[in-house]
């Protein structure tokens, strides 16, 4: 397992988010991490990037700590993180955007960078355009880009399809297929049907703790769990590529 | 008003500006970057004045006093900052009362040491006298330090347009938050920020000195007030916002000081609530841009 959570409580602003999240993060794979809203997904998300630092418990990643660790160090080991709300740099260009992500300029970089562009190509038209004058689906695409240019081990993507068009959903799908191949992807996703188009494990959170983990296919067969922790019916699930 | 006295006010002013600049600068790009707003920046000004006026006494070397002031400056700021402010980040009621009690403190020390009194401050003979063009007396003084403003404006603005430590700083007046997680270390970027605004406004004490003639213990709190009024018309965190804030601030004040003197400062605040009005996130804010 290349990223573990055991226990993990957090408070934020003496309010008790997370209670006891336990999950493992097998490498390689993208593992869904499901819940109605206010659960507790993206303070958990939060929390392993030291954003919201846990109170007690632990955080993994190969076996050594990352709890107590100041974010740009648990960033430097290998964690990449797209926030829920893209947190482009809108005075940046997007060139600029994506350089700001790279730790250093060698040969590899490079290659994760033309990597980058060719998932995303709309971002490569773009490169001299300034962050804030993209489209939702773009920023999106930029976000998940400037972790990617990153050497990371662990991508922490936050409801990556919230607010964008079908169509958008849809590459985005496409994009995140591609992007397993590359790193291992803790992905938070209220779009099902996105979720269970490119996840492998799934962890369901519900009132700041783990309540049940396992495969998504199998998930996707058991309608009693699908309604009771995320709410959907059968026929909610829409499309995702 | 003939049009010698329009171009001598309008050089008065945009020197003013220029001084003013170098304050609100720094007090903007610290407001924007790490959301404090800092109380003590004006002392830091009338340190670089005193520091100024000793080492030109004691070496008559005015580039000295510059480059010791920017050195103080940088030095004061790196302390307090490592001291005071880092320990109060995201408490905004403790980051103004403590910048406040680092600027009594400050200001305390010097009239410790100094005095309360003014002390006289010439201008460097090499730049003391005027060149009179035509009826158009230009005073060599005011050129100068008009020149340095632009030198020292041009070369921010290409430090924060054109390296690396200006993305970081351009992304971290933005998102400090998201720019940690990219793996920069934004207490680093804080601290040298915090001291390079430091050492502009310490630079525009020194130069301030001679262009009024004196210094004295309470100049920064003076100018601080002007500069508070550039940065909010300018918009927090804006470097070019704070640029043009100075050049209006500067020209409105020095306008009418020739018409109604006493009504100088009072023309700035009504300029600030003009443009508060019109956009209220000033002329290069966050959502104004």
């Amino acid at each position: 397992m290349i990223l573990e959570l055991r226990q993990v409580k957090t408070n934020i602003n003496q309010f008790r988010i997370l209670e006891d999240i336990t999950f493992a993060v097998p490498e390689g794979q993208v593992t869904v991490i499901l819940g109605r809203n206010g659960a507790g997904k993206t303070t958990t998300l939060r929390s392993i990037m030291g954003l919201a630092p846990p109170a007690r418990g632990q955080i993994l990643l190969d076996g050594k700590a990352l709890e107590g660790l100041p974010p740009h160090v648990i960033a430097r080991k290998g964690v990449g993180f797209v926030p829920e709300d893209q947190a482009v740099f809108s005075a940046l260009t997007v060139g600029e955007n994506l350089r700001l992500a790279m730790r250093r300029r060698d040969k590899a970089a490079e290659a994760r960078l033309a990597f980058v562009l060719d998932v995303f190509p709309d971002l490569k038209e773009k490169l001299t355009r300034k962050g804030g004058g993209l489209s939702g689906g773009q920023k999106q695409m930029l976000a998940i880009g400037r972790a990617l240019v990153q050497d990371n081990r662990v991508l922490l993507v936050d409801e990556p399809s919230k607010g964008l068009a079908p169509i958008m959903v849809e590459k985005l799908a496409e994009a995140l297929r591609l992007i397993r191949a590359q790193t291992t992807v803790v992905l938070v996703e209220q779009n099902f049907a996105l979720a269970s188009a490119v996840g492998g494990r799934y962890v369901i959170i519900d009132d700041g703790r783990t309540v049940r983990e396992g495969v998504l296919s199998e998930l996707e067969q058991d309608r009693e769990l699908l309604r009771r922790y995320l709410g959907i019916s059968t026929g909610q699930r829409g499309r995702a590529g | 008003m003939g049009m010698a006295t329009f171009i001598n006010l309008t050089v008065n002013g945009l020197s003013t500006g220029m001084m003013i600049f170098l304050l609100a600068s720094g007090l903007s790009l610290i407001f924007g970057l790490m959301g404090v707003l800092n109380f003590a920046h004006g002392s830091l000004f009338m340190l670089g004045g005193y520091t100024g006026v000793v080492v030109f006494a004691h070496s008559g070397s005015f580039i000295l006093a510059l480059v010791s002031a920017m050195l103080v400056g940088v030095s004061v700021g790196w302390v307090v900052e490592r001291l005071t402010v880092r320990r109060v980040y995201g408490n905004a009621i403790a980051q103004i009362l403590i910048t406040t009690g680092v600027m009594i403190v400050l200001n305390e020390l010097v009239k410790a040491v100094f005095g309360p009194d003014i002390i006289a401050t010439p201008v460097p003979p090499l730049l003391a006298g005027s060149w009179a063009i035509g009826s158009v007396i230009l005073i060599k003084y005011r050129l100068f330090t008009l020149a340095v403003g632009l030198v020292v404006a041009v070369t921010v603005h290409l430090l924060l347009t054109k390296t690396r430590l200006g993305m970081v700083v351009r992304a971290g007046v933005e998102n400090p938050e998201m720019v940690q997680a990219l793996g920069i270390n934004i207490r680093q970027v804080f601290s040298l920020v915090f001291a390079f605004g430091a050492a502009l406004a310490a630079l525009g004490g020194v130069m301030m000195a001679p262009a009024v003639g004196a210094v004295n213990p309470d100049m920064g709190l003076q100018n601080q007030m002007l500069a508070f009024i550039v940065v909010v018309i300018g918009g927090m965190g804006s470097f070019l916002g704070s640029a043009l804030g100075s050049i209006l601030v500067g020209l409105a004040g020095a306008y009418t000081a020739w018409f109604l003197p006493e009504a100088s400062l009072a023309v700035n605040v009504l300029l600030m609530a003009v443009v508060l009005l019109l956009r209220p996130n000033g002329l290069f804010g966050m959502g104004g841009e």
